[in-house]
């Protein structure tokens, strides 16, 4: 609509721009003062139309109140400058030519008209608004409380549902709620643990720290400690827990209470206990284990000066046999019994029994008195085996072998000592048994080396670390070299030559005799091959070379034998085989089958050691023998002037038996001209010792007989 | 079920809250007597209160018209507060159909009034969430079924930065927020600060401890740390200005001297 100017519609804007500058600074609208005054216009077109109606009308004044308020001019200033405005303008620019004072009635009119509609609406506004925002604070509300409802149900249902006990206690210790799992740790009774205050629940198990860190932390110097705890049950028993205590701070970051976290402990303690128990100790006894007892016994010896320790190490004695005869059931009982026994002998503070395995105990004392101890401890442990062990109707006779080791602590390390008491047990043990030994440091010594010795025999044959001297044989009736004994030794490269009686033994203990005795045999007859080329056939030198029973009992030895001489090229009647009285005794056929072939094949066998054994003189005739070689001890008492005439006659015996056998004698240990003379006279056929030559190089020997051949 | 001592206390409408406070700068009844006496009680120090939300609102109209021009229809709404007249939407979908409007404030009430001016509306939804937490807002339900973040969107930031403190990182928050944001963005901001208000800052400063003992810190910043939230973007002239000097539509002469309080600014991605 274009306005002409100055026309009614031109003046209706005039007065709406009037209006809007009046009201715009007191309203809160966004809009701009001409979007506001469009937004007038309308009003004032329906006031002016009011002014000039035939009849009054209220409602549209009343409507253009209320649409102030619509507009957003909340104000009541808004109102009043508005009223101001009609007032004043809208007769001026509305009234057109109509009366004055008409229409300056209307107008009045019509303002309060319009205050009425205006003050209406505003309330309705008002408390429209003021419903609106309280329905959306109610709803809020219910959505906070609805979603803490729920977060509080799931709380409620972590708390009550938890498996760890769960407590909350202000910071004077007063408990102020705890959940099922916690009521049931403590015995159920929730009056075990509500109301009660944290400080009473002290226990003598209670680490030094654990109230210290409880006051830092009801202090506040502390946000959370975790102990292991133990607790006093209302029925008396104990509660162990892994306790975790935090401290819970307000909004403002004051402390306000302590929550406990506790887990039951107790029975993961118990089996940890049990386990240990049975890590520990000896299923069948019930005695303490080698473990236990190396624990034990490592105190001991790591503890201070004055303070000493005294061992038994106890090793039945024939106990294979029992289990071999009676079962091992029975042996098992036997050795519950002699647990129990072992056990009462130990029953002082510092004392302990324990089972190392099979039939193996050690009793351990300590203190400062132990080497009076120890004896005693020995002494009641060899009495208390006395009594015979009834088993299925039988009476056992249990006998043991103890070796005992005393001394201070801190000087050796368990298993020194106990080495040192199992060496001195088999000491015990190879004395006969059914007696306690002292431990010794040389024999221990000796035990260790020949123990060392044991180990490195194979390798020393693989190295060549043996070697051959050679002691020569000689005829007593013009004292020709007629041969030689091969002698084997050890060349140790810690213990340096070492004789055949340090390892012999040894390697008939572990086989390894075997071996070595073959390699003897190959080098020995080598050597006599050599002997032979060098000297011609004109004076053959025999070699004898020493067979141990072990090597007796080999299925392979005639084999080996024939081998041997026949690579070597050597005739049987260069070979005497030397084999001991003592591992003759008692032997039957079978053992000497192959003493017989190697016989009959030309081989001489000797009989070594003559004399020493129980010797039976009826067997010498069954046996495959050509040589008697008597023992040194025969000729040491020749060594004196004048010689027993008992010795004497006993030797003479001897011989005359021998020759009637048709049997040579060689004499061993001549260390003077006297003797070998005095030998000579009794018959004697052949001579080695000392006073001819010590075992030597092969070389030595070939010197001798050159001597012996030019001389 | 007993309630235990230690669990979050309800929402408390005997406190005070800004967007409350705001409702009664602005004219309206949307609050209650804790509300009006802080209110009230500001305005003993700047009685010009109420022509700086004026000022704010009338910068945010002229923003959204602006975006709408600019071809961008879908607005995300930070700290939007309780509704009242010439809301975003009502705005951007006078100038534009269709236009989809996400609002967020983290005051349950303003949520819930907000959830019911909006009912009926498909192009609009409140978020119940906190600018200092911008991964909630972004993968909220009502986020991912208005707006489509592959397109621009207008990020609006008006009067709520001066609400974060430095302590929970406000320039890390609206960082966040810009990245999710397609290329053409637009984040339209305003905050207050010391710099533009018509009274010497020790009188400024009473209306400040106002809102310190509500606690609801009010963080004035300069004109430069303003600025720095707009770091990536390039700024749409006329720049960052006092409210009434951004592309006015009236002679800025005749506003009110307390309009001129605060900065105001739109910034582009780019």
């Amino acid at each position: 609509m274009i306005a002409e100017p100055d026309g009614p519609e031109d003046r209706l804007r005039r007065f709406a721009t009037i209006w809007s500058r009046a009201v715009f600074p007191v309203t809160s609208t966004p809009l701009t003062r001409p979007e506001f005054e469009e937004q007038l216009l309308p009003l004032a077109r329906r006031l002016s139309e009011a002014l000039r109606a035939r009849t009054f009308d209220a409602e549209a004044a009343k409507a253009v109140g209320a649409a102030l308020v619509d507009a957003h001019c909340t104000d009541p200033d808004a109102l009043s400058h508005s009223l101001d405005c009609v007032d004043a303008y809208l007769v001026l620019y509305c009234g057109e030519d109509g009366p004055q004072e008409d229409l300056r009635t209307r107008c009045s009119r019509l303002q309060h008209a319009m205050a009425a509609g205006y003050a209406q609406a505003l309330r309705e506004r008002t408390l429209a608004e003021q419903e609106a925002i309280a329905q959306a604070a109610l709803k809020a509300q219910g959505v906070v409380a609805q979603a803490l409802h729920a977060s509080e149900a799931r709380f409620r249902a972590v708390f009550e549902g938890a498996a760890i006990g769960i407590g909350i206690a202000d910071l004077d210790g007063n408990v102020l709620q705890v959940n099922g799992a916690l009521m049931r740790m403590f015995g159920g009774g929730e009056q075990a643990v509500r109301g009660r205050n944290v400080r009473e629940w002290t226990h003598a198990d209670d680490a030094p720290q654990v109230w210290r860190l409880y006051e830092e932390l009801v202090r506040g110097d502390r946000e959370h400690y975790h102990v292991e705890k133990a607790f006093c049950r209302p029925d008396g028993t104990v509660l162990w827990t892994n306790l975790t205590v935090s401290l819970l701070r307000d909004a403002d970051g004051n402390p306000q209470y302590q929550l406990a976290l506790m887990e039951d402990t107790t029975e993961r303690r118990l089996l940890n206990l049990r386990l240990r128990y049975e890590a520990t100790h000896d299923a069948l006894t019930g005695l303490p284990n080698r473990t236990l007892f190396f624990e034990r016994l490592e105190k001991v010896l790591s503890a201070g000066e004055n303070q000493r320790f005294g061992l038994c190490y106890l090793d039945l004695d024939g106990f294979k046999t029992i289990n071999d005869s009676l079962g091992h059931a029975a042996g098992d009982r036997l050795l519950v019994e002699v647990a129990d026994r072992l056990q009462s002998c130990a029953t002082a503070p510092g004392e302990m029994v324990a089972r190392l395995g099979g039939d193996e105990f050690v009793a351990l004392t300590t203190g400062s008195d132990t080497r009076r101890e120890v004896d005693e401890l020995a002494a009641r442990i060899m009495n208390a085996l006395v009594a015979p062990v009834r088993i299925d109707g039988r009476e056992l006779t249990v006998r043991g072998s103890i070796g005992i080791v005393e001394g201070p602590a801190g000087e050796r390390s368990p298993a020194e000592v106990l080495r040192s008491a199992d060496i001195t047990m088999y000491r015990a043990k190879s004395a006969g048994g059914n007696r306690f030994e002292l431990a010794d440091p040389e024999a221990d010594a000796r035990a260790i080396t020949r123990h060392g010795l044991t180990t490195s025999l194979p390798a020393a044959l693989e190295r060549g670390e043996f070697f051959i001297e050679y002691q020569p044989l000689v005829h007593l009736g013009d004292s020709s070299v007629r041969g030689a004994e091969a002698l084997v030794r050890w060349l140790h490269p810690q213990h340096g030559v070492l004789g055949p009686d340090r390892f012999i033994p040894l390697a008939e203990h572990t086989g390894l005799i075997v071996p070595l005795g073959r390699w003897v045999l190959e080098q020995s007859v080598r050597q006599a091959r050599e002997w032979r080329e060098r000297n011609g056939d004109t004076s053959p030198l025999r070699i004898n070379v020493n067979l141990s029973p072990c090597q007796l009992n080999h299925p392979g030895l005639v084999q080996d034998t024939v081998d041997i001489l026949e690579r070597a090229g050597v005739e049987p009647e260069a070979l005497c085989l030397e084999v001991t009285e003592s591992a003759l005794i008692g032997a039957d056929d079978d053992l000497l089958k192959p003493l017989r072939r190697l016989a009959e094949m030309g081989i001489d066998i000797a009989l070594d050691d003559f004399g020493t054994g129980y010797s039976n003189l009826a067997n010498l005739r069954r046996l495959p023998v050509s040589v008697l070689k008597l023992d040194r001890s025969f000729t040491q008492s020749m060594q004196q002037f004048p010689a027993d005439p008992v010795d004497l006659k006993i030797v003479e015996g001897i011989v005359s038996l021998a020759h009637s056998l048709d049997l040579a004698v060689t004499v061993e240990g001549v260390e003077t001209g006297a003797q070998a003379e005095q030998l000579r006279i009794l018959g004697c056929d052949t001579a080695q010792g000392w006073y001819y030559a010590r075992p030597g190089p092969p070389d030595r020997l070939h010197e001798l007989a050159l001597v012996d051949a030019t001389g | 079920m007993e309630r235990p001592a230690w669990a979050p206390r309800s929402i408390d409408i005997s406190v005070p809250s800004v967007s409350r406070i705001y409702d009664y700068y602005l004219g309206g009844s949307h609050n209650f007597e804790v509300d009006r006496q802080a209110a009230r009680r500001a305005m003993e120090f700047m009685p010009g209160l109420p022509k700086i939300m004026q000022a704010n609102r009338a910068f945010m109209r002229r923003a959204v018209r602006y975006a709408v021009g600019e071809g961008i229809t879908q607005f995300l709404d930070i700290g939007s507060g309780i509704p009242t007249y010439g809301n975003v939407h009502e705005v951007a979908q006078a100038a534009s159909p269709g236009a989809r409007v996400v609002y967020v404030d983290h005051d349950p009430v303003a949520v819930a009034h907000s959830q019911a001016v909006l009912e009926g509306n498909a192009d609009a939804d409140v978020v119940a969430a906190d600018l200092r937490k911008p991964q909630e807002i972004l993968t909220s339900r009502q986020v991912e079924q208005l707006l489509d973040l592959d397109r621009p969107v207008v990020l609006l930031l008006v009067a709520i930065l001066h609400f974060v403190e430095d302590a929970d990182d406000p320039y890390t928050a609206v960082a966040e927020l810009s990245a999710a944001l397609a290329p053409g963005s637009l984040l339209v901001l305003t905050h207050a600060s010391y710099e533009g208000i018509p009274l010497p800052p020790e009188r400024a400063e009473g209306a400040v401890d106002v809102y310190k003992d509500i606690r609801n810190p009010l963080i004035m910043r300069s004109r430069d740390e303003i600025a720095r939230f707009f770091e990536g973007y390039d700024m749409v002239e006329p720049g960052l200005v006092p409210m009434p000097l951004w592309r006015p539509e009236t002679a800025p002469e005749d506003e009110d001297p307390y309009a001129f309080s605060g900065f105001a600014g739109v910034g582009r991605t780019s």
